[in-house]
């Protein structure tokens, strides 16, 4: 149980993914001018990955590792991921059309989020087992969205307010990310277990 | 000739992806804790994207329009192997600095971007030049942030020692570091081409 606990809190905070892993930050920067785009980016990329950590990991143990293919690695996760994308998103439009209205438009962007093939990969050199790759890839997430709401909050007001003109957008956009990834060190002296 | 000089000029300048298209933001900052770790990134990034857009240019007739993007996919993560195999061969140690961010390499949306947005519809050899030219343009990018990174946070560039370690700010070579100095580089590089363009 401690594992998991331990498992969750260091991907939530102490290695958050933005902050800590630097990964996905295109949607980080893309879609947190609004609050409401970055829950639903949060909860598109949540579903995403876990499905695929579930699949990538099933694929790298049964069928890759024993025929010695770990150098196709890279490919066969790519295009399980995109393939996985598609179908979710037509799986969805039939099954859950709520869903597929809230989550649609965000789905074909993960398709080049590297936080999705980016956990499965570090799940694979973690050498996690199936559970613990789950419970990794969720809470993964779980920070990801966290993230993207925080800065999403904060930029709204900063689109209120004035600053020099070469700064306007990204940049500050950026250095209001180093400030808030300097917030994050604070978790680094977490310990458990 | 000349037509090719601007293709190189646009990647480079104009069309530079790291301070103009903000693109590939996760190498940038993942990888730029040092001039050295930079510029590899910058450089294997440029090696798969000037092979990726040289062969996309070359099938771009034969592959039906429905399926190119996955097509296109298959390609890159093709070079991306080719990559890190090469690099876990010859430069091992480099090869464990940058990480995961070698694999990543397939996602990074320049990559797709030129595929989709130049290799797909030029000739080949503009399709090379172009390649050249965003690569060139990546790699300065990350060259630079790397240096600024290094030399705020140890007093070195590319390892040479500028001024002692222990009055560099430790923060430029973590995280929050990596944010600040790219946005501060983006503003600047906005700074002075609103200032040429005048």
């Amino acid at each position: 149980m401690i594992e998991y606990i331990s498992i969750i809190i260091t991907a939530i905070f102490v290695n958050n993914i933005v902050f800590a892993q630097f990964l996905g930050i295109c949607p980080f920067i893309g879609v947190s001018r609004k609050l409401s785009s970055a829950v639903g980016m949060g909860a598109a990329v949540t579903f995403v990955m876990a499905i695929a950590t579930f699949v990538t990991w099933v694929l790298q143990n049964y069928c890759l590792n024993p025929l010695h293919l770990g150098y196709m690695q890279t490919i066969v996760f790519i295009l399980v991921i995109a393939a996985l994308v598609q179908m979710l998103e037509i799986v969805l439009k039939k099954v859950a059309p709520a869903l597929y209205a809230a989550l649609g438009v965000f789905l074909p962007l993960i398709t080049t989020n590297c936080a999705v093939l980016g956990v499965a990969i570090l799940c694979v050199q973690k050498d996690f087992a199936l559970g613990e790759a789950l419970v990794y890839a969720v809470s993964t997430a779980i920070g990801f969205t966290m993230a993207l709401c925080i800065f999403a909050g904060i930029r709204e007001q900063l689109a209120l307010v004035e600053v020099p003109k070469a700064m306007k957008g990204v940049p500050i956009a950026l250095v209001t990310a180093g400030i808030l990834a300097m917030a994050f060190m604070g978790f680094s002296g977490i310990k458990i277990g | 000739m000349n037509s090719k000089l601007r293709i190189l000029y646009n990647g480079i300048v104009a069309d530079n992806p790291t301070f103009v298209l903000l693109l590939g933001m996760c190498p940038t900052l993942g990888t730029t804790s040092s001039a050295l770790t930079g510029m590899s990134m910058g450089l294997a990034t440029m090696g798969v994207l000037i092979c990726s857009n040289v062969v996309i240019s070359m099938i771009k007739n034969l592959v039906p329009s429905k399926v190119r993007i996955p097509a296109f996919i298959v390609v890159i993560a093709t070079f991306v192997t080719l990559l890190q195999m090469l690099m876990e061969a010859y430069v091992p140690s480099l090869y464990a600095a940058l990480g995961i961010f070698i694999p990543l390499i397939v996602v990074n949306c320049i990559l797709l971007g030129r595929a989709e947005a130049f290799a797909s519809r030029h000739s080949v050899g503009d399709s090379l030049f172009d390649g050249i030219g965003i690569g060139l343009g990546f790699t300065i990018a990350l060259t630079i942030l790397g240096a600024v990174r290094e030399f705020l946070g140890t007093g070195c560039i590319f390892g040479a020692s500028i001024y002692p370690e222990q009055y560099g700010a430790l923060m430029f070579i973590l995280a929050p570091g990596a944010f600040i100095a790219l946005g501060l580089l983006v503003a600047a590089f906005n700074a002075i081409r609103t200032r040429t363009a005048k």
